[in-house]
């Protein structure tokens, strides 16, 4: 675990944390609590983990609790849900959700809906954990984001976290639901630092799954958004504050269930709303976002229809300058706020 | 009495013993098992025709001796996993005729309450029933690595057919299997046809005996109940004495069609199936064997023919009468130990509350 001291304010230190770091302690607490649980994946163990997520677990655990997997996904999928019927608490790892794909039948079929189709004899306590979303030159077949077509199912608890104390709470309290958990992460954001409180560092912080947290106050316009994005909203909202506008940033945490009520009660006091994902538009989480704030009382508050901004609906592209366009930008964001406000 | 054992053998020195024993006591059991299973498969088919069954129902009738075979050759403990036709396995693993029935009528009393069907029922150390194929294989490879992982000497046996045997993930499972020595014993009821497709035209290899390449195999008549029991124990010796996992392949035949809308005679002859049915029925087998040393009375055995019929017949009467499912079960059990979540309905003003299982 790598940390930075950060200021002091009186005679507390705030410890600064990298995204990986949090996930790895997470993952180390858990394993230390519970022996049932168990991380597999390819090159989790003695690689230290494709991005060095599980670094040291395997020296600390062993071969029989961090496993190496070959590239089999839907093999290995497959297997960790078989061990988590039969009373094991997996952690599966796919080493960017792009090669969730191969797999996504046991995600969907074999670990979702099993306990619904048992009527609630078989519980299935896994989590499918990786990168979801674009990275940075990667191109199209790594990069896309499966947010929604996860979501979209019953029976998965859907996750994005966005700073190193979503990423720590999220997945210890996803390690420890008896459900599915789908707990996608975000590879530029792994070597992000962040404060983490005296709170977030004990062994027991556990984030409820299904609340949103409201990052930033404000009173002008809703920002509702997941994993990396929030980042950007944060820096958009700042941006438009020195204009006088104060954006109310959400940062989701959980996809599903999703944390409506949040949204519901901030546009009741904004107005407006714009939604700001990394994924396509088309069926994505802000459409859906769209769909429920029509179907709740939040849309007699709306002084405008809702804005999403979304990646561009094309496959990711390689070039650099092509690729930073396919992604939503601050300025988009800015923008964004300002037609929905009508400044 | 003894009986001859025959087995091919694959990457194996020695396979199951030439002879085996049977007692009175188990040649009763198995022929209780077996006729229950049959009754049972029967009465589903008419339920079906009588439309009080519906969606999907894959019927087992002719390959009895495969479940009650294995059921005899592990302990209750070990573990099972199976495909869609799965209602045989249902039974040998401890749930009722009635509660089965019920399920494949889709009312309360059934083993999953009307929320799974007859691909999803489930019972302790019994993972179903599963609808994907070939899929049930890496979970049974994944029970056996949660045996091993807990110490506990249990061996999962995975069962798939001759068609599941080309799916990619089997390999999958077959490299990470003998990799990590898991304890599991894939199971290939090889019954010749892949819905309606043969063997001969599905597979480049009809020896899915040898088809887990470095994994040992073996080959036994899926008709006679004691090879199934026999090379059961002796796979299940295998595993659990740490060798790593063994396939076995059992040589069966259904006489119904793939589901019940296969008539199935499309891809095979009526003549086929009547051969088999004369010749080698399993149930058939057991009966002969039974009667030709003395060990049962024609009498005994019709007698309990008799209290199986009884039995089947007052599960049919439950499965038909017991109510359907309330629709306050719609949201039930979607999680497992969690707060309630609130689950659109079919309109935005449906708003339903889940109920977690615990």
């Amino acid at each position: 675990m790598s940390f930075l001291r950060g200021s002091f304010i009186d005679a507390l230190v705030v410890l600064q944390m990298m995204v990986r770091d949090a996930l790895n302690q997470a993952m180390d607490e858990e394993l230390e609590r519970d022996e049932r649980v168990f991380l597999l994946g390819e090159e989790v163990a003695q690689y230290d983990g494709a991005y060095k997520v599980s670094r040291g677990l395997w020296k600390k655990y062993g071969d029989q609790r961090i496993i190496d997997t070959p590239i089999s996904e839907m093999g290995f999928t497959g297997i960790a849900v078989g061990a988590a019927f039969a009373g094991l608490r997996p952690i599966c790892e796919f080493m960017t959700f792009n090669f969730s794909m191969q797999a996504i039948d046991q995600v969907i079929n074999s670990a979702a809906k099993t306990c619904y189709m048992s009527a609630g004899f078989q519980a299935v306590p896994i989590v499918f954990r990786g990168p979801n979303g674009s990275s940075a030159g990667v191109a199209a077949q790594h990069s896309q984001c499966f947010a929604a077509w996860y979501a979209h199912c019953p029976g998965l608890k859907v996750v994005s976290p966005w700073n190193s104390e979503d990423a720590k709470g999220l997945l210890k309290a996803a390690i420890r639901d008896d459900n599915p958990v789908v707990f996608m992460e975000n590879e530029l954001m792994y070597g992000v630092p962040f404060e983490m409180s005296e709170e977030a560092l004990s062994k027991d912080f556990v984030l409820p799954i299904g609340k949103a947290k409201i990052e930033r106050p404000g009173n002008h316009v809703t920002l509702v958004s997941h994993s990396r994005c929030v980042g950007h909203c944060l820096d958009a909202a700042a941006v438009l504050a020195k204009e006088g506008i104060e954006c109310e940033v959400i940062n989701l945490r959980s996809i599903r269930p999703m944390d409506t009520d949040a949204i519901e009660a901030s546009v009741m006091k904004t107005n407006h709303l714009v939604t700001v994902e990394g994924g396509w538009p088309q069926f994505g989480v802000g459409a859906e976002i769209c769909a429920k704030i029509m179907e709740g009382p939040a849309f007699n508050y709306l002084d405008a229809p809702v804005t999403r901004v979304t990646g561009v609906d094309i496959p990711m592209p390689y070039a650099k300058i092509l690729e930073d366009n396919s992604v939503p930008q601050i300025k988009d964001i800015i923008f964004s706020i300002k037609k929905t406000l009508n400044v | 009495t003894q009986t001859f054992i025959c087995c091919d053998l694959h990457g194996l020195e020695e396979g199951p013993a030439d002879t085996a024993v049977l007692t009175r006591d188990q040649g009763l059991s198995y022929y209780r098992c077996m006729q229950t299973i049959r009754r049972m498969e029967l009465k589903a088919d008419q339920l079906y025709k009588q439309k009080i069954i519906r969606g999907f129902c894959h019927l087992y009738d002719g390959q009895e001796a495969c479940a009650a075979g294995i059921e005899a050759g592990i302990e209750r403990t070990d573990h099972v996993i199976t495909a869609y036709r799965a209602h045989a396995f249902t039974y040998t693993r401890g749930v009722s005729v009635r509660e089965i029935l019920a399920e494949l009528t889709g009312r309360q009393g059934g083993v999953a309450k009307g929320k799974g069907g007859s691909m999803h029922m489930y019972a302790p150390h019994f993972y179903g029933g599963n609808g994907i194929v070939g899929a049930q294989v890496p979970l049974g490879a994944g029970i056996a690595l949660a045996c091993q992982y807990q110490g506990n000497g249990q061996i999962c046996v995975a069962l798939y057919g001759d068609g599941a045997a080309n799916q990619g993930q089997l390999f999958e499972t077959y490299n990470m299997a003998a990799l990590w020595k898991l304890p599991c014993v894939f199971v290939c009821e090889n019954n010749r046809y892949g819905m309606g497709t043969s063997v001969e035209r599905a597979a480049a290899s009809t020896d899915y005996y040898k088809r887990g390449d470095f994994i040992p195999g073996l080959r036994v008549d899926g008709m006679d109940v004691l090879c199934v029991r026999e090379a059961t124990k002796f796979a299940a010796d295998h595993c659990r004495s740490g060798k790593g996992p063994i396939l076995m392949e059992l040589q069966t035949y259904r006489y119904h069609g793939h589901s019940m809308s296969d008539p199935g005679v499309s891809y095979r002859t009526r003549e086929e199936v009547q051969e088999v049915r004369s010749k080698n029925d399993p149930i058939s087998l057991l009966k002969e064997r039974m009667l030709s040393n003395n060990m049962a009375s024609a009498e005994e055995l019709k007698e309990i023919d008799g209290e199986i019929r009884k039995e089947v017949d007052d599960a049919a009467q439950f499965a038909t009468s017991d109510p359907e499912p309330p629709l306050d079960d719609l949201c039930k059990y979607i999680y497992h130990n969690s707060p309630p979540v609130q689950v659109r309905g079919t309109n935005p003003w449906a708003k339903l509350q889940s109920v977690s299982s615990s």
